[in-house]
């Protein structure tokens, strides 16, 4: 292999595991202060594609961009207060049914309202065959802006939790729901506060990737699939985690490319992972003690 | 009534009722509906309208709900009114049996347009055969109608015609090893097949091959794969799918320009639009639909192809695509048999057996009993696109 | 015996169906009853995998899609290739081959169905037994995680395999003839004798399923609400019941996956997706997770209604807000629901309100 096709495959598997470990840090949000994996997660981020898609016909990119963000927020608050605030103590299996009902049922408003062809935003900067040569190899602008977003997501996301007070009380939910309740913490408004998040970072992600990937109704699923494929791996609710599982699950897939058929490509790197997972049941990044603790 | 015998004068025959048909559905009249219809004829068509292959059901629908309209408001077939039943099969095969027996035995319909997919087309081929139903299927691969099934007939042109129409344009070219692409639908499948059995007879040697999955999101790994292999000349994309437009997208972008040849599922103008500047000078094999403006007034297609992209166009604010087309003549074409033959499963099948000269979207049909799929080479033009826009490509 | 008792109403109500639908001349519901009856087997069998074993698995559709592929490309790919091999001589002598011609008069040399529904199941309790042994180990999301990965592994090989026919998946499957004179296929003409080996084969499965979570095992598991520390303290292997209930919910969705593969007369990549896995666990669920009655009736409502395609381009939408109704309303599932205290609830509430009103 030479260097320059090494480069290609490495950059390739860094633009996948980007938007990969983006999903993924959704899916955790709400993972750690609920313990529900949220399956809808996929739809946030086809709401931000599509909804910024149809907000451009009447302003610029980046304030369609915010407005995107700010009203896939607001369906995210909506459905954690229509679906799920008002349940008591649910299973979390129930939750896991619930969320992908909401799922389909997102989808197939997306399918009625935006119809079932493919939209895109324009490229930020040049077009779609504007590329950076880097070591010989060369990409597009970007993959830059989804590489230096997903990074700038997961620092903002840290000192968040670190250091505000909303933050630490968040986690004081993830931690000991009823503890934090009595410490008088409003519980079920951090709840939402995460779906909140949660839907805003997967709508920022849908912006951002919406040029290479091509935005349409039912790209939630497989997004949703590989996410949590991520989270899974990287160790549920840990943001590091997710960022590097996303990383190799997507250079995974980029240098297997080498060695077998496209085709074979899901099915290799699946497999990869199921094997890592048998070995270390609680992920890559999980500790053990943490995940014997989960209810499911 | 009695069937006349095949022959010319009948191919003339159904050329004039066709031309009558079309002549009805392009004068649009909303007031001729008559207040009794002599007859329901119940048309069934399962569609892949939402689920995988809804990029193709969705448009093939919508044509077909405006035919219906139209053909209705002008009074129907010979004064019966046309009954369509449109079933959404999500492109699921296990759905379209369901449907098929359904639509044959409980709806008794006269004939059945679609599946979309030739998955779909292919698992409820023998449930047609055996009901004696009419199959019009809307799926490309050429098993469909190879061997030939007595009741099945499908309208997308022949794969194989659009492979030698590629290959035909690579030896002017003088390239001579190509890469080939496809996407991991029926339609990439069928065109992979035909690509590389084709490849030898035009002494085209097919250095790689890849599948890609219909719902990728990036392909520059791959497209870094094939770039490493000196040998290629050109890349041939074989798909039907959205993720078409991203493998021109990341060819460009990886700054490789060698040629790029596409399959006539590139036929609608939303792809180009989703490759945006990467779409500039990929060449491909398609129907006239897309360059219907620029046709020469005395081409057969251009009357039909220029009403059917206006009244579409206008009614469902989207650009027309070849997609839609396949199911416009399956539909034309059953309603000419009909219009012949009457509402009887076994005429209506000799009368399609019989049209000759029938112009639809997808070129000019001549039917037989050998042949049911009736269009030959010459129903693809070569187009390339420039300016964002598809036109005929007439070499360099 | 008292399990086939309480099996004898539902028998009756099968040849009812029967009856009920020659005398009114609309036999043609039976296709469908037939299809929804082979999907009801997998989700009986999936529902004593959850609600009794408390394993969730996003994987079934992988085993039926096992069992079809299987039992279809044995039965339709000609060997005729291979004839000179060692295998092939093999099967032939041991008379498991089968000669004839397909409908265009080549010549076909295939296995036979009996032998080939055979192998396709005894090879998904394979796989089932080396995938379970590390899956059950896993627990909650990571288990939900395993198994929906071994589901999309099953997917994407029968898309990337040439021998299962990639994206157009298996046609023109033969007959399955399991006695003379009783075959399972489309024939328009089998429909009465088909809809009958469906629900057979449905009311074998509920049989011995009933008598499965009445064993001791089952009720040991049922009585302490299926934790597994409790039942492993009490000296109960939940382990190996665990390995059992999978291999033998695995086993009853490939011979869902033959049977209706032969009925169809094909089947494509669509019935090993992630979307029909998740579409299995959503009817058990709504059904109520250890309610083996509740998932088969909603096995078969809503197969039944998805097939005839009753909500047109609406079905994905319908079906999601079932889900979400039920799960939110009646968590336990639909048999949960009691009309008469619901009612008297939502009364009293109202009396209350009006009392504080004043």
């Amino acid at each position: 292999m030479t260097t320059e096709l090494f480069i290609q495959y490495l950059l390739a598997g860094i633009t996948y595991g980007s938007i990969y470990a983006i999903v993924a840090i959704g899916f955790n949000i709400i993972y750690n202060t609920t313990g529900i994996i949220n399956f809808a997660q996929g739809e946030f981020v086809m709401f931000g594609g599509m909804i910024a898609i149809s907000l451009l016909q009447f302003m610029p990119l980046p304030l369609a961009i915010l407005l995107a963000v700010v009203l896939t927020m607001l369906i995210g608050a909506l459905i954690e207060i229509c679906f799920i605030r008002w349940l008591k103590s649910p299973s979390v299996l129930r939750m896991i049914i619930i969320t992908i009902g909401i799922s389909i049922l997102s989808r197939e408003v997306a399918v009625h309202v935006w119809g079932e062809s493919i939209r895109s935003l324009p490229y930020f900067v040049g077009n779609e065959i504007t590329s950076i040569p880097i070591l010989g190899a060369r990409i597009s602008p970007q993959v830059l802006w989804v590489v230096a977003v997903s990074g700038l997501m997961v620092v903002c996301l840290g000192v968040f939790f670190k250091t505000t007070s909303v933050g630490r009380e968040m986690r004081a939910c993830a931690s000991n729901r009823k503890a934090a309740t009595l410490c008088g913490i409003n519980a079920e408004n951090m709840v939402t506060l995460s779906f909140v998040l949660s839907a805003g970072i997967g709508a920022l992600a849908g912006c951002v990737m919406s040029p290479i990937t091509y935005s349409q109704y039912d790209m939630g699923t497989g997004l949703a699939i590989k996410g949590f494929t991520v989270a899974i791996l990287g160790g549920l609710g840990s943001s590091g985690g997710a960022v590097a599982a996303g990383l190799l699950l997507g250079i995974i897939e980029a240098f297997s490319v080498s060695v077998v058929p496209l085709a074979f490509q899901d099915a290799i790197s699946i497999s990869i992972l199921l094997i890592i997972l048998f070995v270390r049941p609680q992920g890559l990044f999980g500790s053990k003690e943490a995940a014997g603790l989960k209810e499911f | 009534m009695v069937l006349p015998p095949y022959s010319i004068e009948r191919g003339e025959k159904m050329k004039k009722i066709a031309s009558k048909i079309l002549m009805a559905m392009l004068a649009v009249s909303f007031f001729a509906v008559p207040a009794a219809w002599a007859e329901n004829i119940k048309v069934g068509a399962i569609l892949a309208v939402t689920g995988g292959a809804s990029f193709l059901g969705g448009p093939e629908a919508r044509s077909l709900e405006m035919l219906v309209e139209e053909v209705n408001n002008n009074g129907g077939i010979n004064g019966n009114k046309i009954e369509l039943i449109i079933k959404d099969s999500a492109a699921s095969p296990e759905k379209a049996i369901s449907f098929a027996k359904q639509l044959i035995e409980e709806e008794k319909v006269l004939a059945i347009i679609g599946p979309s997919t030739s998955g779909e087309t292919m698992k409820i081929k023998n449930i047609c055969e055996q009901a004696k139903t009419p199959l019009l299927s809307c799926g490309a691969a050429e098993v469909i109608v190879n061997p030939v099934a007595a009741y099945v007939f499908k309208t997308p042109q022949k794969d194989s015609f659009a492979v030698k129409k590629i290959f035909m344009e690579m030896n002017k070219m003088g390239i001579s090893k190509i890469a080939v692409l496809a996407g991991n639908t029926g339609f990439g499948k069928a065109g992979k097949g035909q690509l590389l059995k084709i490849a030898p007879e035009f002494g085209i040697e097919v250095v790689e091959v890849e599948v890609y999955d219909k719902k990728s999101n990036d392909l520059s790994a791959v497209v870094a794969k094939i770039k490493a292999n000196k040998d290629v000349q050109a890349v041939i994309n074989w798909s039907i799918v959205p993720a078409q437009a991203i493998v021109a997208k990341n060819m460009r972008q990886a700054g490789w320009d060698v040629p790029l040849f596409q399959s006539h599922g590139f036929g609608n103008i939303k792809y180009v639009e989703a490759a945006g500047a990467a779409a500039e000078g990929i060449i491909f094999p398609a129907g006239r639909l897309l360059i219907a403006d620029s046709l020469p007034a005395d081409n057969p297609q251009k009357a039909l192809l220029m009403a059917y992209k206006k009244n579409y166009e206008a009614k469902f604010n989207e650009p027309a695509s070849t997609f839609g087309g396949h199911a416009y003549d399956a539909f034309t074409i059953l309603m000419a048999a009909v219009a012949e033959a009457g509402n009887d499963r076994d005429k209506v099948r000799t009368a399609i057996e019989g049209l000759k000269n029938f112009a639809g979207t997808g070129g000019v049909f001549n039917f037989s009993a050998e042949d049911h799929n009736g269009l030959g080479i010459e129903a693809f033009q070569m187009m390339i696109v420039k300016d964002g826009k598809f036109v005929a490509y007439t070499g360099k | 015996m008292k399990k086939l008792l309480s099996i004898l109403p539902l028998l009756a109500v099968v040849i009812g169906v029967h009856l009920l639908t020659s005398a009114t001349d609309t036999m043609y519901y039976l296709t469908q009853m037939t299809m929804s009856a082979y999907y009801s087997l997998l989700i009986i069998g999936l529902c004593v995998l959850m609600g009794y074993a408390g394993q969730i698995s996003l994987g079934h559709a992988g085993f039926f899609a096992i069992g079809g592929y299987l039992s279809a490309a044995l039965t339709t790919r000609s060997l005729i290739p291979y004839q000179g091999t060692t295998l092939v001589s093999l099967l032939d002598s041991a008379g498991l081959l089968l000669s004839g011609h397909d409908l265009y008069g080549e010549a076909l040399l295939v296995v036979t169905p009996w032998a080939a529904c055979i192998i396709a199941v005894l090879t998904a309790a394979c796989i089932a037994v080396v995938i379970g042994i590390p899956v059950l180990k896993l627990k909650g999301h990571y288990l939900a995680m395993a198994t929906l990965g071994f589901g999309i592994i099953i997917y994407r090989l029968a898309l990337a395999m040439e021998y299962f026919g990639e994206a157009d998946g298996i046609s023109e499957v033969p007959a399955f003839v399991l006695l003379p004179g009783v075959s399972v296929s489309g024939n328009f003409s089998d429909r009465v004798q088909n809809y009958y080996i469906a629900w057979v084969l449905l009311l074998i499965g509920m049989v011995l399923l009933l008598n499965l979570i009445d064993s001791r095992v089952g009720r040991a598991l049922r009585g302490i609400h299926g934790s597994d520390e409790a039942a492993d303290a009490m000296g109960v292997n939940t382990a190996r019941f665990k390995l059992q209930t999978f291999v033998l919910s695995a086993v009853f969705a490939a011979i869902a996956g033959v049977f209706l593969t032969h009925y169809n007369g094909g089947i494509g990549p669509s019935e090993a997706g992630v979307m029909k896995s998740v579409r299995y666990v959503a009817i058990v669920a709504v059904g109520g997770m250890a309610h083996l009655w509740g998932a088969l009736l909603m096995g078969i409502v809503l197969n039944f209604l998805s097939l005839r395609g009753i909500f047109g381009s609406y079905d994905d939408a319908v079906f999601g807000l079932i889900l979400i109704v039920i799960m939110l309303f009646a968590p336990n599932g639909i048999l949960s629901i009691n009309v008469r205290h619901r009612l008297r609830q939502l009364l009293g509430r109202g009396k209350q309100d009006r009392a504080g009103e004043v």
